[in-house]
């Protein structure tokens, strides 16, 4: 037999939405189904590509992974930038920003091992010093640094402010890590569909690869949204935190 | 299918990943829930 008033709160605690609105439930859905064509199309549906063979399939997750990390570095940027102007200034913007970092260093987590996992069919090695990879190994760790200096101490706007302006910095690697394979003698091919008119990929392969990204960027919204709602969560906690030392505090010096 | 395991490894780190981060931000987040009340959660 079950304690029934113990299983109340458990069950108010399941039902509590916490950072969910019908909204994203709804996108939710739509990432999930959009994962399983993804994956369908890309497995079963496009044929291998003539140069790389069954490898192409890799980059229908790579591809995006690494476009969405751009995309997320950039929104991280952005909103970093309406928070040191002073007439947008809002933790909001900071906790966005943060948000997409973490999004951002997942994406490019997953372009690296993707990418590395392509190049050993197709280069036979794993990793390579080669401009590309090495600029992008680079990308990854400054933003991984950004989000370590989120987690120093301090208030919530010295927070905001000294991660605003490192966002603002390590933003410029990304002309770097995208025009490298342009700038040095790379082994990593060149864009072969963003900025060239002349695109000879089999049209289901483009289909598939911009499913890929139109399904990378609804799963980024998704849990960018999610993100920065649990960032809010964990301010406020942090704040009650704060709030009851400061009462503790105050009631030992007047019985003292 | 030929190097299937690299194709299939590539995939499984991806959904993998995206799966892992989102069940551990609900985690933190519903801990974090209960000490804050449903009133302060300006998206609901």
């Amino acid at each position: 037999m079950t304690d029934s008033t113990a299983q109340k709160p458990r069950e108010a605690a399941r039902r509590d939405p916490v950072t969910g609105t019908r909204f994203t439930r709804v996108l939710g859905v739509a990432c999930l189904a959009g994962l399983v064509w993804l994956f369908v199309f890309a497995f079963f549906v496009t044929p291998a590509d003539v140069n790389q063979g069954e490898s192409v399939r890799i980059m229908y997750a790579h591809v995006p992974g690494a476009w969405l990390a751009y995309l997320a570095f950039v929104v991280t940027a952005f909103s970093s930038a309406m928070y040191l102007w002073r007439r947008t200034r809002s933790l909001t913007w900071d906790r966005l920003a943060g948000a997409s970092a973490e999004v951002g260093v997942l994406f490019m987590a997953i372009s690296l091992v993707t990418g590395s996992l392509w190049g050993r069919i197709t280069w036979g090695t794993f990793w390579t010093w080669d401009a590309r990879l090495t600029t992008t190994a680079f990308l990854f760790i400054t933003y991984v640094g950004y989000l370590a200096v989120r987690g120093l101490g301090g208030s919530h706007h010295q927070r905001a402010r000294r991660s605003a302006v490192l966002a603002l910095l390590a933003v410029l690697e990304i002309p770097l890590v995208h025009f490298s394979v342009v700038l040095w003698n790379s082994l990593h091919q060149e864009a072969s569909v963003a900025g060239n008119t002349d695109v000879t990929m089999d049209g289901l392969m483009l289909f598939t690869l911009f499913l890929g990204v139109v399904v990378f960027t609804l799963s980024y919204v998704w849990l960018v949204l999610h993100r920065q709602r649990a960032l809010h969560l964990r301010d406020l906690v942090d704040e009650t935190g704060l709030d009851r030392a400061l009462e503790a505090r105050r009631a030992e010096a007047a019985s003292s | 299918m030929k190097d299937l395991g690299f194709i299939l490894g590539s995939w499984i780190v991806t959904i993998g990943g995206m799966a892992t981060f989102a069940v551990a931000m609900f985690r933190r987040a519903r801990r974090d829930a209960t000490v804050v009340p449903p009133e302060e959660r300006p998206w609901l």
